[in-house]
């Protein structure tokens, strides 16, 4: 392997690495709060990638706009599935939410397939980020700068939200112990819906840099990266949003450097995070970043 | 005495008997007289009976959430088909990279295969339940469902032994009514019998409450691992059914729907009731064929409406979100449909309604 292959596959893994955190942010907060696997949150991903495409496709919106415009829309509809299908099942048993979570998925999946139709769509690239860099040897464009600077720079504002403001205090208060933060006189619904709005943002903000980085949507490209990243998130410990990001960017990292340096194993890419979660979940289930989980009764 | 005790079993088993004989019966009507395409439905139903009652038995009355079924129809799909293939077939469909040795020169009968099915995919079960039944709900789901994934990937780049992404084509369709509906039958025979036995009670003990069972002497590991098992070879013996239904599989049929609308099937005929799952499986397997209208374009009242594809999993994803939301047990909850309740039924109707009329 050549210094220009590895590092090219060095890009790549930081990039995948990125946008895996950047979904993996949303599972662990979700689960930190209602203990719930947020099955829709990959379709979430996806849809908000038509939002993004349609809005430039079809109401010829600038992409700058286009781009708010599916973020905000996507916060809205992680708040909106969260009321429908999550609220009513708050107090029924852990089974029954996760059943209503895989449907949820399921139908925005299919409704997507019904609605956007099953043919892959081609993203628009706005030349903002097809700038060619050079670096060195290396020729690479500005979104694999882009990308993981822009997640940091996610990171450090949700950082502040959660740890500096009102709400966040709230959402953390909610995470410690619902029942008791709901007597100390928190909002613990309005922390929720701001969990999944700013969860869903990120999503968004996620899959809009998937279709700017792979081009191609297909309505049927949520379910997988998101289990991938909800693996993450158990990889870098649940509930923990620096144990995301670092359990994304690993996991992603770690994908693309298996191809690269076991190309016989290539064909196994998709069963790599599965593996993983496995080797975690036995060998230490509180992952890297976690903290002992304290069951709840 | 012996003579009590055989009269008694002449008074139990015969009912049973003859209901067996006219329903084998109708399966000979239907197997000689239907049309293809009915037949099929027929079949499928069944099929989907007998794994769904499996997923049933790990999920409503062991409360171990399970989402690895498609996986162990993989298994047992990919045993069957290439047991009861011929060599000749085999050397045909293997194009690529031949099949190895053992393999590719035998040719079992479709019962042996499926024995072998059942075995294989409830030895799989054990690989993956023993190390993933310590996870509780969720995790459980997610672990299982990772464990399916990762054997599709593995069925994927097999290719000496399964052929890879391109599949197996030719398989001969050995499945017919008798096949598939004594399946189901003996699905639902075990599932009757396991679930009124020692064994039955433990598991639900289970359910309702880990702690209290392990107290009371309960052996949480065995019980479960049991519980998966079984609930595996089901899956498997009826992934081979439909794999020689079909006659042709390939890895991806195994993938995560698959397990989406046998759990569909569970939950919407209520997880933890067995004429739950028989009834919801055959409604959900004859919904599937009949929603196709949707799909199709027609002329209704001279308006045209156009088919829309993917239509049917939209109708059942939303009955799933209803049936989850408002009527979280399912049509039949943890209660089961037979000549007890529905005498009793009766007998609640004449009071309730009889009673006011007179």
């Amino acid at each position: 392997m050549t210094l220009e292959i590895f590092l090219q596959n060095v890009a790549n893994g930081i990039t995948l690495g990125s946008l895996y955190a950047l979904l993996a942010i949303g599972y662990t907060m979700v689960y930190g709060i209602l203990r719930l696997i947020n099955f829709a949150h990959g379709e979430i991903f996806m849809i908000s990638t038509y939002f993004a495409f349609y809005g430039i496709g079809i109401f010829t919106l600038p992409w700058q706009i286009s781009f708010i415009m599916a973020i905000v829309l996507t916060a809205l509809l992680g708040v909106v599935i969260e009321r429908a299908s999550y609220r009513p099942l708050r107090d029924a048993p852990r089974i029954s939410a996760l059943i209503s979570a895989i449907g949820v998925s399921f139908l925005i999946a299919n409704l997507g397939l019904v609605i956007f139709g099953g043919r892959p769509k081609t993203f628009y690239r706005p030349p903002l980020f097809q700038i060619p860099i050079q670096l060195g040897t290396i020729r690479v464009v500005a979104l694999f700068f882009i990308i993981p600077i822009l997640t940091l720079l996610l990171l450090v504002i949700l950082n502040y939200i959660v740890y500096r403001t009102k709400i966040g205090l709230a959402m953390r208060a909610a995470q410690w112990d619902f029942d008791v933060a709901k007597l100390m006189g928190v909002d613990v619904d309005r922390a929720i819906s701001v969990t999944f709005a700013l969860g869903s943002a990120l999503a968004a903000i996620g899959g809009i840099m998937w279709g700017l980085r792979f081009v191609e949507i297909n309505p049927n490209m949520g379910l997988f990266p998101g289990l991938k990243c909800f693996i993450a998130a158990v990889f870098g410990g649940i509930g923990n949003i620096d144990g995301a990001v670092l359990g994304g960017f690993l996991l992603g990292f770690g994908e693309i450097m298996l191809v690269a340096f076991l190309p016989g194993l290539a064909g196994y890419r998709d069963a790599f995070a599965f593996v993983l979660l496995i080797l975690t979940l036995l060998l230490r289930p509180t992952g890297l970043l976690g903290e002992k989980q304290r069951v709840r009764t | 005495m012996i003579g009590n005790r055989s009269n008694e079993f002449v008074r139990k088993a015969g009912p049973i008997c003859v209901s067996l004989l006219v329903f084998y019966l109708f399966l000979f009507w239907a197997e000689t007289g239907w049309d293809a395409y009915k037949v099929r439905i027929l079949n499928l139903s069944a099929i989907y009976i007998g794994i769904t009652l499996g997923l049933n038995l790990c999920n409503g009355f062991t409360g171990q959430f399970s989402l690895g079924i498609a996986g162990f129809m993989a298994v047992g799909a990919y045993t069957t088909a290439l047991l009861t293939m011929s060599p000749a077939t085999k050397s045909a469909v293997f194009f690529i990279d031949p099949l190895i040795w053992p393999l590719n020169s035998i040719q079992w009968g479709f019962l042996p295969a499926l024995l072998m099915a059942a075995l294989v995919s409830g030895f799989v079960g054990l690989l993956i339940g023993a190390p993933a039944i310590r996870f509780r709900d969720d995790y459980l789901g997610i672990t299982t469902l990772g464990f399916a994934e990762i054997i599709r990937v593995i069925f994927t780049n097999t290719r000496t032994i399964t052929n890879g992404a391109l599949g197996l084509k030719g398989i001969p369709p050995h499945t017919n009514l008798y096949w598939s509906w004594s399946f189901a039958l003996i699905c639902v025979f075990v599932m009757i019998r396991l679930t009124n036995s020692s064994y039955g009670r433990a598991l639900r003990a289970i359910r309702d409450d880990e702690i209290a069972a392990e107290a009371m002497g309960v052996n949480l590991f065995y019980h479960k691992c049991l519980s998966f098992v079984i609930s595996a070879m089901m899956a498997g013996v009826g992934g081979g059914l439909l794999g020689s239904l079909i006659t042709t599989i390939d890895p991806n049929m195994f993938r995560f729907p698959l397990t989406f609308t046998v759990l569909m099937m569970a939950v919407l005929g209520g997880l933890g009731s067995i004429t739950g799952s028989v009834i919801a499986a055959t409604l959900v397997t004859v919904a599937m064929e009949v929603l196709r209208v949707l799909e199709e374009p027609r002329v209704i009242l001279g308006i045209f409406l156009p088919g829309i594809p993917g239509m049917r999993m939209v109708v059942f994803s939303v009955a799933l979100m209803l049936v989850i939301l408002f009527y979280p047990k399912g049509f039949m909850g943890d209660r089961e449909l037979g000549l007890k309740s529905i005498r009793a039924f009766a007998a609640r109707f004449r009071r309730t309604f009889l009673h006011k009329q007179v």
